[in-house]
């Protein structure tokens, strides 16, 4: 995602650092070259003029800090705003009222049955009890849509069959909610167009009556210059307290994210980032801008990491590394909790590595998963012993193990030999961090300032 | 405001009977703000009893306001006292075609041809320039209307990203075929969003035609065996749902590939149309789109979904421009007859009629 934006604003920036000094020529092509970046990612134009303006003045008038090259102070600048159009800090959910009301609206087809199950996944993690209401009472089958989300994350969907009576299905929802224990409720809503006053009207309705402590306009990523409309409608309207951001594991350059928040702003407080329900993730505006700037988003990696990674497991990892008793087993369970981080594509889309295109990482994820599951098929036909202590495999064992996972001989030959050569590499590394006189947090410093100290254990 | 008020009566709904009060009085009070006359269901509108499956241009007119405004009307009016066409003009009428979703290139190319030919055309001529320009990228695209072959099998494979509308312009669609005495059946491709299968039934079953279902099975044995029922019963028309899926998805779209391939092997000459669904609110991305789903479907034609009002729906001329692919249909409205045939000619001048 805003993968063009970043390669475009990388490119524009990278002209104008080939040069000594930020001259106002160089930074006028660079910011030609934002704009149109900015308007090829559907941004409103109203939004980019403002931003181009801002930038213009915030770089002429900034001093390059002497450790800074211009073209990196540039690039500070830029990205300094950004975060700022994006929304600054992030933004939690509020858990307010008993119950806690939520209740997410927008445009056909902009993911609002989805983000509510998503939703419902999410807050679960932090200890709400959560109660999914079908309101979309209009689209045939949405009720059904959402009952069987239900059922596959585990939570309960509150849906009245035949009812179009939006207001008494909210209301008993809410009385269900009391009696049963649940301290959020999330409404999920028929889309409607801004311009439909009696749908309108509707959720004007339910927001007077019910008085929701979030109400969150759901917004497709792919949407183009009608976005502000959209945003400043609802808003106007209903009085948004947030925006959901959908379908961001596209390759949508994303700019209606910018447009509506200038437009309301309200921040985006989640992104929607795959077809899994779990994927649906906090909106950080700094680490999106870093992204745009093709920095990476290694912070959300870590948190990730950290949220799949079991710290205990992880210590006695640490120790079989570092003491090469590392083994299949262990290598097996390493798999499984990368699995957990995500796709190998959405695990290397987080990573800021340099000359690396959105195509290229398509085809290293396609082929590197295909050979995961390879190696999954072989490890998996070994016995026990053979996975602690790989040193056991003899020509008749890997002849059995071929028979039993389908994989020819000689890959199987060629797997065993990385593997043997990666616990070599293990044991050095180890040695190595000890002979650095017992600093391991000098490796480090090699990183940028934020994630200094960030890494899980392993 | 008298709804501070009446918020905190209404309060959390502990007395159920001084609730129900509230609610129409807030009810009504929101209905005489919003200017609603009475209370009608949504979905229960009146049945005009017009052209099926044609538009008359006052609807078209209508359902394309928006993009006549940002499209025709902004550019307009900047020419409005203007003695000649100045690069100021140029690039406040760039910025208003931006607006529109056009894009940044065929934007570009349009002011440059008009640059170009600054000193032979008055400003209160650029009206004329533009509606030229549009009908001929929206018109150099092969024909208009659907592909259908008599007496044979003819199949729709319909693709598009996530919530474009798909399942609907299906639902639709079979209606259309249904009513034109031709034999209908649908293909439940989309095996992969929840009850995806249902929506899909409901709207078969109000278009009268005939499903065919296999519940979270591969999505191209489900085409397998619609294809083959179909050959049996001697049907006019399969259309096959898919689920939508963002083009960036290298699986998915491997998969989409499967299905047409499947189609090619088991139906060879029956693919009527490969369609893009592609909503009206929809920016640059379309283009992506387009070209991706292209390399996997080979698509013949495009759907304009959501055409109803506010969509700008500038990026199909980008479309057009780019890959040659004509748009076909158009959906205006939530009613089983709102999806219309796309004539260039027509669209291009509502855009511009007064």
């Amino acid at each position: 995602m805003f993968e063009a934006l970043s390669d475009r604003l990388q490119e524009a920036v990278k002209n104008a650092s080939g040069q000594g000094t930020l001259t106002e020529d160089n930074i006028t092509e660079a910011l030609r070259e934002v704009r149109r970046a900015l308007l090829e990612a559907d941004v409103s134009l109203k939004i980019v003029k403002a931003f181009i303006s801002k930038i213009k003045d915030r770089a002429h008038g900034e001093e390059v800090l002497k450790s800074l090259t211009p073209g990196q102070q540039l690039v500070k600048v830029v990205y300094d705003e950004l975060v700022e159009l994006l929304g600054g800090e992030h933004k939690p959910i509020s858990t307010e009222g008993k119950p806690n009301i939520i209740m997410l609206f927008g445009l056909q087809g902009s993911g609002k049955t989805t983000s509510a199950a998503k939703l419902a996944v999410r807050i679960r993690k932090n200890g709400r009890n959560p109660l999914l209401v079908a309101a979309d009472v209009y689209r045939p089958a949405a009720i059904k849509q959402l009952q069987s989300l239900g059922k596959q994350i585990n939570a309960p969907v509150y849906a009245v069959e035949d009812s179009t009576d939006v207001r008494s299905i909210v209301s008993s929802a809410i009385d269900y909610a009391k009696e049963n224990g649940h301290n959020t409720v999330i409404v999920d809503t028929a889309g409607r167009l801004q311009i439909d006053t009696e749908l309108m009207a509707e959720l004007v309705i339910l927001d007077r009556l019910f008085t929701p402590a979030e109400k969150l306009l759901v917004i497709d990523s792919m949407t183009g210059q009608a976005a502000v409309g959209v945003a400043e409608t609802f808003n106007e309207q209903l009085g948004i307290t947030g925006i959901v951001l959908t379908k961001l594991d596209g390759d949508a350059r994303g700019g209606a994210a910018l447009s509506v928040v200038h437009a309301t702003g309200k921040p985006i407080k989640f992104a929607g980032m795959g077809e899994k329900l779990d994927a649906l993730e906090p909106f950080y505006p700094d680490r999106m801008a870093q992204r745009i700037l093709g920095m990476g988003d290694v912070l959300s990696l870590i948190e990730k990491a950290q949220e799949s990674f079991d710290v205990e497991s992880a210590k006695e990892l640490e120790r079989k590394m570092r003491t090469k008793e590392f083994s299949l087993e262990d290598f097996m369970k390493i798999q499984k909790q990368m699995k957990m981080l995500g796709s190998l594509d959405q695990i290397l889309g987080m990573l800021p590595i340099p000359g690396m295109s959105k195509t290229d990482r398509e085809q290293i994820a396609h082929v590197g998963e295909k050979q995961l599951k390879r190696i999954e098929a072989c490890v998996n036909s070994m016995t026990l012993g053979e996975r602690r202590n790989p040193d056991i495999i003899n020509p008749n064992r890997k002849r059995r193990i071929a028979k039993g996972s389908g994989i020819p001989v000689d890959e199987i030959n060629r797997f065993l030999k990385e593997f043997e050569n990666m616990r070599k590499m293990m044991k050095k590394m180890t040695d190595m961090t000890k002979t650095m006189k017992g600093n391991p947090n000098k490796m480090m410093h090699k990183l940028p300032p934020g994630l200094r100290g960030k890494f899980p254990p392993f | 405001m008298v709804f501070d008020i009446f918020k905190k009566f209404v309060g959390q709904g502990e007395n159920k009977e001084k609730q129900d009060t509230n609610v129409s009085e807030v009810t009504e009070q929101v209905n005489a703000e919003q200017g609603i006359q009475a209370h009608s269901d949504p979905i229960e509108n009146n049945e005009t009893k017009r052209n099926l499956f044609g538009i008359s241009f006052s609807n078209l007119k209508q359902a394309i306001s928006k993009t006549s405004e940002s499209l025709v009307d902004n550019v307009l009016s900047l020419t409005q006292g203007k003695q000649e066409i100045d690069d100021d003009l140029l690039d406040e009428m760039e910025e208003a075609l931006i607006k529109a979703d056009l894009g940044i290139d065929t934007s570009v190319d349009i002011i440059e041809k008009l640059r170009a030919n600054k000193n032979k055309i008055r400003p209160d001529r650029i009206g004329e320039f533009l509606r030229n320009e549009f009908t001929q990228v929206l018109g150099t695209t092969n024909s208009n209307s659907l592909n259908i072959k008599n007496n044979q099998l003819n199949i729709f494979l319909i693709t598009g990203v996530n919530g474009a509308g798909k399942t609907t312009l299906i639902g639709k669609l079979a209606y259309r075929f249904n009513m034109q005495g031709k034999k209908v059946i649908v293909a439940a491709g989309d095996t992969f969003r929840a009850a995806a299968e249902d929506q899909l039934e409901i709207w078969t079953n109000r278009a009268g035609a005939e499903i065919v279902r296999r519940d979270g099975a591969d999505p191209a044995s489900v085409v397998f065996d619609a294809i083959n029922q179909a050959k049996e019963q001697n049907a006019d028309i399969l259309l096959i749902d898919t689920a939508g899926r963002l083009q960036n998805k290298f699986n998915l779209m491997e998969e989409l590939n499967k299905i047409k391939r499947v189609i090619d092997r088991e139906a060879p000459e029956c693919l009527s149309e490969s369609l893009l669904v592609l909503d009206a609110t929809t920016g640059q991305n379309g283009l992506k789109q387009a070209e991706v789903f292209n390399e996997a479907v080979q698509l013949t034609s495009v759907a304009l979904t959501k055409l109803d009002g506010t969509a700008k729906g500038g990026i199909v001329i980008a479309i057009a421009k780019e890959f040659s692919l004509p748009v076909k249909l158009i959906g205006v409205g939530e009613k089983l007859e709102d999806l219309k045939d796309f004539n260039p000619n027509d669209f291009v001048n509502a855009l511009f009629e007064k």
